[in-house]
């Protein structure tokens, strides 16, 4: 109790319009503690974050419960000693520094001015405390690295340092909002590393909110599970790891071990070439992005392609789909050559290659109702109107596993996954050969994730559709794809059958890649880390 | 219905005073002339006489029924406004829709010569194709559509631009949809929400600018009556402090003000960027 640095008493939070977030949580943060909160998108997880600094996000007000900050309750004292409190004695880190930093100052200026405001250090304190810190947290040229401007230093370095702007006046507790979501893999294993032993060597506590169980497994001492503003459970990591007392944690555990059904679907892969792809490569405008790209895709079977961002995983999915011209090579479909450009592609040609997006929300028309969104395509590639087209909407809600009622809705009345389903039976409609899957999973909650990738799963088996996945997670590529492909900075590394790849990788930069990927083992980190 | 009790609890005090004014002046544009006591014409009393029973709002300056003329001219006045913001909609709409989706150089030629014509101030503009062509109604509408269609097709295009780069816009091209089914479906219905509240905005505007040109006596021609041009015939009412030119006066800041206040809550609601499914 005496050793509680925060403690949360039956926070609620409520938005202006009456609707409640959090229905009365509680939680304890020990002095030196990295305590973990976990869940999906829209559990309460960030609310809590902000909530613990006495801040109410946009719209929204703490309603009911105490947050006691060594003592002090922060959600019923004054603004102005909230203010005093804020930034020096408790901090946030959020998810884009490239957002919270002002690209228009200095590193060292944003980060001194917190302590110099509130009166606590020094100058030339304030700044050897920065450098010590910039030296911790492992950046290069900790002396001069102030200097540079948010611009000139690279994500992960800017993460760093945004670190090192909420540890700048000594705070006694961290709040970190998903702090590597934003980074690539092997950028994220280094920031991890050195984030949790900075937060180690100066015996801060914090609060760790992320989405990725594998991500906090190898930083936090406890777990809270979160849940539609509830807290489901609460345990040290290893206990919640490995018995876990709940339905909802045992199933977010058991999703990054689950594996999908064995390759079925043979009976469609007739071996026959798709796609190939030769000796292309792309720019955008004057910038190279593709470097002879060399792929080839046969019916029925399902192609990962891997890679950082800036790797033109994508990039290849929009010469692949028509919408950026290779500046060189040939696109081949079934056997004939592929015209560069969408608009010079036939009905036919449109038809069979299908594209589905990351991000649903973007995907679908906000003011075309399900059954439009899914009806056009059936009127356009095969003339289906009036009742029929009706019936054969529903036929593919069914077969996507939403229920008939959703044909009438906007897609402002779904949910991340049930839109990403729609974008799924857009596809279909056109009854595609090849759908190119770009990040599908990626913006959509682990459990949804995993829904999605078995219903494609089992489309592929249903109806013999070749898939071309592009995706940074690996974890997905190893249930889902026959083959894989590995790319780094616009060219080619690797590319094997994946149980090979993931095997026995031949490359550096895959091996790296591969052992990137967060494991749940809480030592992992350090087993990487130690590793050669 | 609970949705809407709802929403219609959330319209805020000044929402419903402006509704409440635009009402009142569409029932004026309705049944103005119907309810006018006398003819726009008549000469029935006294000129500049205050005022008095059976003429509540007394003489202009003619000694024409003031009740009379203001409910005619709210037809004239509101008509002509309304047509020509609804014309000027037509052409920038989708002109701007079009440039948004085609750019290259339709884009380019046609938005050089809307700076062009912006470049140029519209009273300016407005005053040498009305003296060139003399000043009828069709003329009227026509030139003020015209030239207010620059800044209506400035708003759609870069609104446009910003749905044209949404994907279910690229889904859409990649099904090879014609120009048509993109513009009527994909991209109209996205922009419509700040399109409207231009609306509302321009209407003020355009409801101004006639006044402003009848004033100059480019607007409408006398006898006809419209609010602009009665504050220009009863001006010199002001020096002698008469009420004579406050009514209409008072007629037009009152439809600018009721616009004003419903456009304001519209907006209000509507800070939302573009894509956000709300």
């Amino acid at each position: 109790m005496s050793d509680d640095i925060l403690q949360i008493r039956d926070l609620r939070v409520s938005t202006d319009s009456g609707v409640e977030l959090l229905h009365g949580v509680s939680l304890d943060l020990e002095r030196g503690e990295i305590l973990g909160l976990i869940g999906e998108s829209g559990a309460g997880k960030s609310t809590i974050g902000l909530a613990a600094m006495g801040y109410g996000r946009g719209g929204c007000r703490i309603t009911g419960g105490t947050v006691q900050l060594a003592g002090k309750d922060l959600a019923s004292c004054t603004r102005r000693e909230r203010e005093a409190v804020r930034g020096a004695r408790i901090a946030y880190v959020a998810q884009s520094a490239a957002a919270a930093f002002n690209p228009a100052h200095r590193l060292e200026k944003q980060i001194i001015e917190a302590p110099l405001y509130h009166g606590l250090m020094t100058e030339a304190e304030a700044r050897a405390w920065m450098v010590e810190l910039f030296t911790a947290l492992g950046l290069p040229e900790p002396e001069t690295f102030g200097r540079r401007f948010p611009h000139q230093v690279s994500g992960g370095q800017l993460q760093r340092a945004m670190v090192a702007l909420a540890m700048a006046c000594k705070p006694d507790v961290l709040v970190l909002d998903e702090p590597t979501t934003a980074l690539d893999v092997t950028t994220q294993i280094e920031v991890l590393r050195l984030l949790r032993d900075t937060i180690r060597k100066y015996g801060t506590s914090a609060l760790y909110i992320t989405h990725d169980l594998a991500v906090i497994a190898q930083v936090a001492d406890r777990l809270v599970v979160l849940r539609h503003g509830q807290e489901v459970e609460t345990g040290p990591t290893q206990q919640i790891l490995t018995a876990p007392r709940e339905d909802y944690t045992r199933r977010l555990v058991s999703e990054r071990q689950a594996s999908l059904s064995a390759p079925a679907g043979a009976a469609h892969k007739t071996g026959q070439e798709l796609l190939r792809v030769e000796e292309v490569d792309a720019t955008y405008g004057k910038a190279p992005v593709l470097c002879g790209i060399d792929l080839s895709v046969k019916q029925g079977e399902t192609v990962a392609i891997v890679g950082e961002s800036g790797s033109g995983k994508s990039t290849l999915a929009r010469v692949v789909a028509g919408l950026l011209p290779p500046s060189r090579g040939r696109v081949a479909f079934d056997g004939a050559a592929l015209p560069p450009s969408y608009r010079k592609r036939g009905k036919d040609l449109l038809r069979r290659i299908q594209l589905i997006y990351q991000l649903p929300d973007v995907a679908l028309n906000p003011r075309q109702t399900v059954a439009e969104a899914i009806g056009r395509p059936l009127t356009r590639f095969q003339g289906l109107t009036g009742g029929a087209n009706r019936a054969e909407v529903l036929r593919l809600l069914d077969q996507i596993g939403l229920p008939a009622e959703m044909a009438d809705r906007l897609p402002g009345a779904l949910s991340g996954g049930q839109k990403q389903r729609v974008c799924i039976a857009r596809a279909l409609a056109a009854k595609p050969d090849l759908i190119i899957c770009d990040e599908v999973t990626s913006a959509l909650d682990p459990l949804v994730a995993e829904d999605i990738l078995r219903l494609l799963r089992r489309l592929q088996d249903e109806l013999g559709i070749t898939y071309l996945f592009i995706t940074h997670d690996l974890s997905v590529v190893k249930r889902l794809a026959d083959r894989t492909v590995v790319m780094q900075k616009g060219r080619i590394v690797e590319e094997a059958e994946t149980d090979r790849l993931f095997a026995a990788p031949e490359q550096a930069y895959t091996r790296g890649l591969l052992a990137s990927v967060p494991q749940l083992d809480p030592g992992w980190l350090d087993s990487v880390l130690t590793a050669p | 219905m609970t949705a809407l009790t709802s929403r219609a609890a959330s319209v805020p005090l000044t929402g419903w005073i402006g509704m409440a004014l635009i009402a009142l002046n569409l029932f004026l544009f309705l049944f103005g002339p119907m309810l006018a006591p006398y003819g726009q014409e008549d000469i029935v009393g006294v000129p500049f006489d205050p005022p008095q029973p059976g003429h509540p709002l007394g003489f202009d300056q003619n000694g024409r029924d003031m009740l009379s003329r203001l409910l005619y001219g709210a037809q004239t006045s509101i008509g002509i406004s309304l047509a020509a913001v609804c014309l000027s909609f037509a052409i920038g709409v989708p002109l701007g829709i079009l440039a948004a989706i085609r750019g290259g150089w339709l884009d380019l030629v046609l938005s050089r010569l809307v700076d062009t014509v912006m470049s140029i101030p519209v009273l300016i503009s407005a005053l040498v194709v009305l003296q060139a062509l003399g000043s009828s109604l069709p003329v009227l509408i026509v030139t003020i559509a015209c030239l207010d269609s620059t800044r209506v097709f400035r708003l759609a295009r870069l609104v446009a631009q910003g749905i044209n780069v949404m994907e279910y816009a690229e889904v859409a091209r990649l099904r090879g949809e014609g120009l048509a089914w993109m513009i009527r479906r994909e991209i109209l219905p996205n922009v419509l929400p700040p399109l409207v509240a231009e609306f509302g905005m321009r209407f003020c505007f355009t409801f101004l600018f006639v006044a402003g040109l009848s004033f100059l006596g480019l607007g409408v021609q006398p006898p006809f009556a419209d609010w602009g041009g009665m504050v220009r015939d009863n001006q010199q009412g002001i020096l002698y402090g008469l009420y004579a030119p406050l009514f209409p006066a008072a007629a037009i800041a009152l439809v600018t003000i009721g616009v004003n206040l419903t456009v304001d809550w519209m907006l209000s609601g509507r800070t939302t960027v573009q894509g956000d499914n709300r």
